[in-house]
């Protein structure tokens, strides 16, 4: 399928802390018929920090990556990483749209990056190119107990201008293809409000209130599992859960998974192969709640045949017990 | 021949910017101009009487006036040469105000372009012909296009006034937007009960034709001789049969029908009458509901209707109505949820607009005007209110005030108050604006009486948290976020133009703003007619308006129509199409652009076809004359000739 | 707040310095508070957002450039997705941190050690070295065992590299960080 070829920009976190998503990415992508080629050399899109340097010095150390990518036989990058993307994409359009700021940027770099790439979420190729019916065919298991809120946070789909993707209130991609899957999926009023990952170091107490309103909004929505599609936002609400828990009196101990690691769940991959072991809170009794989906859809059938006979039985029970009186 | 050329300074306005007095030397030396001069303000009597006296003294045979926009005065400078004995059509006028002062700042530049203008109208003038007027005869009936408040006191003033009127209404019942409110502002008085006699004048009157679900199909004609085609949309109920008695409402088995009345606050049956008060009170079906129309059988209506009026096979009809002028009195629309997906896009039940509350309170409404909340049908004790739920709000495309919001709000809240004692009201504002009379008072009056809190910022997020609904939001005075666990959100939404208002528009032939509102012949100076001559604007169509408003825009269109009325002949304008049959060819391109259907084929007795202009349906457009092939037809006052010596003018010099 | 005399001291040339560095009109914010009702940060902001906004109508420098709030912006966008005149506040906030860092003059000094860390470790090695960005920045903030207690958890996962992982091009982008001084210099 030469048509779904992409540069993969995975970002730095998922060299790191996020390794397990760059994992389970690589491995849904292939089962998907996607390639994914990495650039070479790539380095770091500068990220938050450079913003608070200059325009022209930020875009430039997202552009010396576009400009690798431009001289790639592929045309679309995509990254999983929402902040990056937003580096790469206000880049670009900041270049296009303004010739002058394209030579001071390109006046920093070696190679000049001339404006020929189109970058996507990782969520959106997934989303928009591979599509809800390939996703769901290739589903082997199921998860009778698994309930997820699908969290975006706060960057990937806005602002609608620079994501041009999804809608920047209630996005709906993630909650679809999660659906896809056949795995429930809760409505979520939280799912845009900012976790406050990228403070997570220097302002530990602010970070704190902010993820706890997203956790106990999701424990409100009836979930057992929280999915994200951002290394910070992961970051933030797994490694940092028991934080939360002793600074402000709770409890929390929901598994905060990437979507693509429920994917490769319902696609059969082990949970080793997906990174389920880096997960701080432990998803052990979702992942051994997932069945094989003939299993599954022959429990479904015994079920509703039971559901059948049930009332028939009831009566016969009532009958029995009006005729001993 | 003798020109004459009058610069106007018009105060600074174009004086400002040009060297009046060098146009006015410069202007002399042109061939045919035998007299310029400058003056002050040229439209001001002493202006036109130097006109005049020029005319005589000088024996002027052709007059220029180089001012402002035609739009403006060319009607005042016509009258001017003919009572000094000119053909009025021997004058010209040049814009050098808007095309010229108004948008440059060089002085030498702009003046150079003046002295063009004035040579391209001394051309001009010098080629212009005399011409006529000729008068028709005028039908003197009028059309009133929408049943809300506006459009019945149009029409009621017309009929009272001694005119036919013919009523049109889109939907089963006239109206509007008013039969569905509770109380009014700032008197809270009953709604219904102060529209409700209006209704039935209406129906009751002898002058008045009422054709109600129907529509607009095509207008044709001209200012006093109009032919409008009306789609009678099929209601599957004949309604001469019809009593209105209510029966095969009640015993209608589709009871999920969605309320257009009731704005989806409940459901209701497939075949209703849309409020007890609905004139004419009629039964219909809605055929994407009913079981007859989608699964092909049913007929329990038919079967219960004890006067045999339920007609499945009926169809619509058209009907043509022969009128002189046209009221359009089309009223707005209203954004929907969908808008606001931070608000939930309709998610939950209990964020409504503020409409569907109007129908909640409403004693005729689905929860006979006890306030319970969609959801659970339980009363709310918090209720908090959004205004600018769309408006001011440029990215949402309507960067207007909606008008009358703040105003419903607060009586919303007071009423709100007065159903539920123990409720607290909470409204979010960026402004309170009440310019009414004893409007600014009615709103201290929820405040200072009915303890509604007033909170000056935005909503940011509304979301559920058990059965109560997280309204998030900024006090700005406070300098805060705040948090109001409420039973019910209410949002102003932001009021649009009417569904199709374009559409609509385009058959009037009238113009209408980027958001779809029709636009008004001077924006101050005559607020209710159109550029369109016998078509006139009444109320919410025009712009967001209150009742009040909209009642004198009623009347104030109907005196319009009743002042054009009160002639029996209309002079027609001589400005329009004429056929060189010499140079015709008979191709009859010209019948298929003409936007005013205002050609016709004729055969001479010769045999040879040729192109008729109308001259009475004629609207002087000029698309014909592009359009023909060897330039036969020609608009008068703007012909070939005429233009091309124009361009002369300035090519050649 | 004192009183602020508007005649002597609205700075006019910083209102129309930010303008011309964001490409945002100023006076299209008609202070309707949608971005501070949305900031998830603004309970730890000195000045909410939309306040930030008329300070700058206002012209006054010295408060917004001091001020905590354009510091603890986390460019989470929501300001931007709603302000209903559609002005990228997130982009004027941006502005403002790196006017305040030309001036030498940064309110919350912990972030900014942050962001410098990071960007050391992108400049010595082309990408982020996580576990290096954290212990620089304990150690330049004096926090010397922030997030200590996540070490474990974070080591024994294997997520973090104990040693620098460096690109070959590394000195390429350090070659971006040295033409960008260069440039700053030139333009003062």
């Amino acid at each position: 399928m030469a048509d779904k070829e992409y540069a993969y920009y995975s970002g730095c976190s998922l060299e790191g802390t996020a390794k397990e998503y760059d994992m389970s990415l690589r491995l849904v992508m292939k089962a998907l018929g996607a390639t994914l080629t990495e650039p070479h050399d790539w380095s770091c899109c500068g990220s938050t920090p450079a913003h608070t340097v200059d325009h022209v010095f930020a875009a430039a150390l997202a552009a010396r990556n576009l400009a690798i990518v431009e001289k790639m036989n592929v045309h679309t990058l995509t990254t999983p990483c929402p902040s990056c993307l937003m580096v790469l994409k206000k880049a670009h359009l900041g270049m296009t749209g303004d010739e002058s700021f394209k030579n001071e940027v390109n006046a920093l770099l070696d190679e000049p990056y001339e404006g020929n790439v189109i970058s996507k979420s990782s969520l959106q190729v997934i989303y928009e190119d591979i599509g809800l019916d390939a996703i769901a065919d290739r589903v082997t298991y199921a998860f009778p107990d698994l309930k997820v809120v699908p969290y975006y946070g706060c960057i990937l789909n806005r602002p609608p201008d620079i994501a041009q993707f999804d809608d920047p209130e209630n996005p709906i991609a993630m909650d679809r293809v999660i659906s896809a899957l056949g795995v429930e999926v809760r409505d979520y009023a939280f799912k845009t409000e900012c976790c406050g990952a990228a403070f997570g170091v220097p302002k530990r107490a602010m970070v704190n209130e902010l993820t706890h309103k997203v956790l106990s909004m999701a424990i409100d929505a009836g979930a057992n599992c929280i999915a994200v599609a951002c290394p910070l936002c992961q970051q933030n609400l797994d490694l940092r859960q028991e934080q939360v828990n002793r600074a402000m009196g709770a409890s929390f101990n929901i598994p905060i998974l990437y979507f693509t690691q429920i994917m490769g769940l319902a696609y059969g991959f082990s949970p080793e192969e997906l990174g389920m072991d880096m997960l701080v809170v432990s998803a052990d009794h979702l992942i051994r709640s997932r069945m094989p989906i003939e299993e599954y859809r022959k429990m479904k059938e015994a079920e509703a045949a039971q559901a059948k006979k049930a009332p028939k039985a009831k009566e016969a029970k009532e009958a029995a017990k009006t005729e001993e009186s | 021949m003798r020109v004459g050329v009058f610069i106007c300074h018009c105060g600074n306005n174009i004086a400002g910017t040009v060297d009046v007095a060098k146009v006015a030397a410069e202007t002399r030396k042109l061939p045919g101009v035998v007299y310029a001069t400058n003056y002050m303000y040229t439209c001001s009597e002493p202006g036109q009487e130097e006109i005049k006296q020029a005319i005589q003294k000088e024996n002027l045979d052709r007059v220029v006036v180089a001012a402002c926009s035609p739009r403006m005065h060319e009607n005042t400078f016509r009258k001017t040469v003919e009572k000094a004995g000119l053909n009025r059509y021997f004058f010209e006028m040049a814009n050098i105000r808007e095309h010229i002062s108004w948008i440059g700042e060089d002085k030498e530049l702009n003046t150079n372009k003046a002295i063009e203008a004035v040579k391209m109208a001394v051309a001009k003038v010098m080629n212009d012909k005399p011409l006529y007027s000729s008068s028709f005869k005028v039908n003197k009936r009028v059309m009133v296009i929408g049943g809300g408040v506006a459009g019945m006191q149009a029409a009621l003033d017309c009929a009272d006034g001694g005119l036919d009127v013919v009523l049109v209404e889109k939907s089963p019942s006239i109206g509007g937007m008013m039969a569905r409110l509770d109380k009014t502002f700032p008197t809270i008085d009953c709604s219904i009960c102060i529209l409700g006699p209006k209704m039935v004048d209406v129906a009751q009157h002898e002058k008045i034709k009422l054709y109600a679900y129907s529509e607009i199909e095509e207008i044709k004609g001209y200012v006093g001789n109009y032919q409008v085609k009306i789609r009678k949309k099929a209601t599957y109920v004949d309604w001469t049969k019809c009593t209105g008695c209510g029966a095969c409402m009640e015993k209608c088995p589709t009871r999920n029908a969605y309320d257009h009345f009731n704005f989806g606050v409940a459901p209701t049956r497939a075949i209703n009458i849309p409020f007890p008060q609905a004139i004419p009170k009629k039964a219909k079906i809605d055929p994407t509901f009913c079981r007859q129309f989608t699964k092909g059988k049913c007929g329990v209506c038919a079967k219960i209707c004890p006067t045999g009026a339920i007609n499945y096979e009926m169809e619509d009809e058209i009907v043509t109505e022969d009128i002189g002028a046209i009221v359009v009195a089309t009223g707005y629309g209203l954004f929907d949820l969908d808008k606001f997906p931070e608000y939930g896009a309709g998610r939950y039940p209990d964020v409504i607009t503020g409409i569907q509350y109007e129908r909640i309170l409403n004693a005729s409404g689905p929860t006979s005007g006890h306030i319970l909340r969609p959801s659970d049908q339980t009363e709310p004790k918090t209720v908090v209110f959004v205004s600018c739920a769309g408006s001011r709000d440029k990215s949402l495309g309507v960067p207007y005030c909606s008008n009358f919001c703040c105003m419903y709000i607060a009586k919303q809240a007071i009423l709100t108050k007065d159903h539920v004692p123990d409720s607290q009201s909470y409204v979010f504002y960026m402004d309170i604006r009440s310019p009414g009379k004893g409007y600014d008072e009615f709103t201290r009056r929820a405040q200072e009486d009915y303890g509604v809190k007033y909170i000056r910022g935005r909503v940011s997020r509304i979301y559920p948290k058990g059965k109560k609904m997280v309204v998030r939001g900024a006090d700005t005075l406070l300098g805060t976020q705040v948090e109001i666990e409420a039973d019910l959100v209410v949002l102003a939404t932001a009021v649009i133009s009417a569904p199709g208002a374009a559409n609509m528009a385009e058959k009037l032939h009238i113009s209408y703003d980027t958001f779809g509102f029709y636009v008004e012949s001077h924006p101050k100076l005559r607020p209710v007619e159109t550029n369109t001559s016998g078509v006139f604007l009444a109320g919410a169509c025009q712009g967001p308006k209150d009742i009040p408003a909209s009642v004198g825009q009623g009347s104030a269109a109907a005196s319009k129509v009743l002042s054009l009325f009160s002639k029996d002949m209309l002079e027609s304008d001589p400005a329009i199409a004429q056929v060189n049959i010499n140079a015709c060819v008979g191709c009859l391109k010209c019948v298929k652009t003409c936007p005013f259907q205002a050609i016709k084929e004729e055969v001479l007795r010769s045999g040879k076809k040729v192109a008729k202009v109308i001259e009475t349906v004629c609207a002087g457009c000029g698309v014909c004359t592009s359009t023909c092939p060897c330039g036969a037809i020609q608009l008068q006052h703007f012909t070939d000739n005429q233009l091309l010596a124009e361009v002369n003018a300035i090519c050649q010099s | 707040m004192d009183t602020i005399n508007l005649s002597e001291k609205t700075d006019w040339e910083f209102i129309e310095q930010v303008q011309k560095e964001s490409g945002q009109n100023i006076s299209l914010c008609y202070q309707c508070g949608n971005c501070t009702a949305g900031c998830p940060y603004t309970n730890y902001f000195d000045y909410p957002v939309s306040m930030v906004m008329r300070l700058l109508q206002a012209g006054q420098k010295d408060i917004v450039l001091n001020s905590k709030a354009i510091w603890l912006c986390a460019t989470c966008e929501t300001c931007t997705t709603r302000c209903p005149c559609e002005i990228d506040v997130a982009h004027i906030m941006d502005t403002l941190r790196i006017i305040a860092r030309r001036e030498n003059r940064v309110s919350e000094k912990d972030i900014k050690l942050f962001y410098d860390s990071f960007l050391d470790s992108v400049k010595q090695f082309g990408r982020i070295y996580e576990m290096g960005t954290l212990l620089m920045y304990n150690l330049r903030s004096g926090h010397l065992f922030a997030d200590a207690d996540l070490g474990p958890k974070v080591l024994t996962k294997g997520k973090i590299h104990f040693f620098p992982k460096k690109i070959k091009g590394a000195d390429k982008v350090a070659q971006i960080f040295e033409r960008f001084q260069k440039r700053a210099k030139r333009h003062g």
